[in-house]
């Protein structure tokens, strides 16, 4: 899927696409805030990558992303997030009890929160950019 | 008529107006981009019922990747629908006694903003008046998806993993990426 583009879509592409990532980091790490938080977060990143593979084409995402890293990285999520499950387990509090990391317990929520959050953010995108790759791929 | 109420109306019947338009399109391309049009109405809708942040999750999965996706599968398959030469009784009884069946099953369900309704009465109250003091973060949709009901995201996680771990085995191409054998 290459659009062929434009001189006029390549250049305000060019524009856009930083600025997306850009939110995207900010609906990250400001969910608790805010509306958002990792699952939005996730696609509005992989949409940016989405959109600079349609405008510019595949294999040059894919020289900044290759396929193995973006698959590495969707295991890598899950596993963050259950490392964070089994660290407050190791801890001697349960599974996912976030008051155990941190002495503090709001400040032991937001640790929490924010490494789960993380983890969702990184397993949704790439699982996002992942399956826009395998679908190009295969449409070949 | 307050504002709130027409805003509903108006979107209520775009919705049903996209629905009949998509049942009468045969172009595959023009039905994935008015379902995304469906996804953007229905993200509206939750905006004005104060669901920001599943208004945000439907215009951003719903309206953007989904189109991109059902797009780039079109681009495989090819953009005209096949006219089915099926008998259509069987499908509409189906899809008659089903849709019959869950508004039958609605009239059981509390009317729409009732206080006294379970969902208010159970466990929410405490999240809302707690979720301050216990976790600390303004935004209660976070508080209870992260924290308190940390374990069932974590789930949303694994399904979405099992997801992009099916794709990847029925369309990946890995099995070219060791050496090739001569």
């Amino acid at each position: 899927m290459n659009l062929r583009a434009s001189l006029i879509l390549r250049e305000v592409c060019r524009l856009v696409i930083p600025a997306v990532m850009l939110f995207a980091l900010y609906v990250q790490f400001h969910g608790e805030y805010g509306p958002g938080g990792g699952f939005q977060a996730g696609v509005i990143f992989a949409a940016a990558v989405i959109l600079y593979a349609l405008v510019y084409g595949r294999q040059k995402a894919q020289r900044i992303l290759p396929t193995e890293t973006v698959r590495y990285f969707i295991a890598a999520g899950v596993l963050l997030y259950t490392g964070v499950g089994v660290a407050t387990m190791l801890l001697g509090g349960n599974f996912l009890d976030y008051n155990v990391l941190l002495q503090g317990h709001q400040q032991a929520q937001h640790l929490g929160i924010f490494l789960i959050e993380l983890g969702v953010g990184i397993t949704v995108g790439t699982v996002m950019i992942a399956i826009f790759y395998t679908l190009d791929e295969f449409g070949e | 008529m307050d504002i709130e109420t027409i805003v509903n109306f108006s979107l209520l019947i775009l919705l049903a107006l996209t629905v009949v338009v998509l049942i009468r399109m045969k172009s595959l391309l023009a039905i994935a981009l008015s379902s995304g049009v469906y996804s953007f109405l229905s993200a509206g809708l939750f905006v004005a019922m104060d669901a920001v942040d599943v208004a945000f999750t439907e215009a951003a999965v719903g309206a953007g990747i989904t189109t991109i996706l059902l797009l780039g599968t079109i681009a495989i398959t090819g953009r005209e629908q096949t006219v089915s030469k099926h008998k259509r009784f069987l499908p509409i009884a189906v899809i008659t006694i089903t849709g019959a069946a869950l508004i039958y099953g609605t009239l059981d369900m509390p009317l729409y903003g009732d206080a006294n309704a379970p969902i208010h009465t159970h466990v929410a109250p405490h999240y809302l008046t707690q979720s301050s003091e216990e976790i600390g973060i303004p935004n209660v949709v976070t508080s209870v998806l992260a924290s308190y009901r940390g374990y069932d995201t974590l789930g949303e996680v694994a399904v979405i993993f099992t997801a992009a771990v099916g794709v990847l085995l029925l369309l990946g191409k890995t099995a070219k990426r060791g050496r090739p054998k001569q």
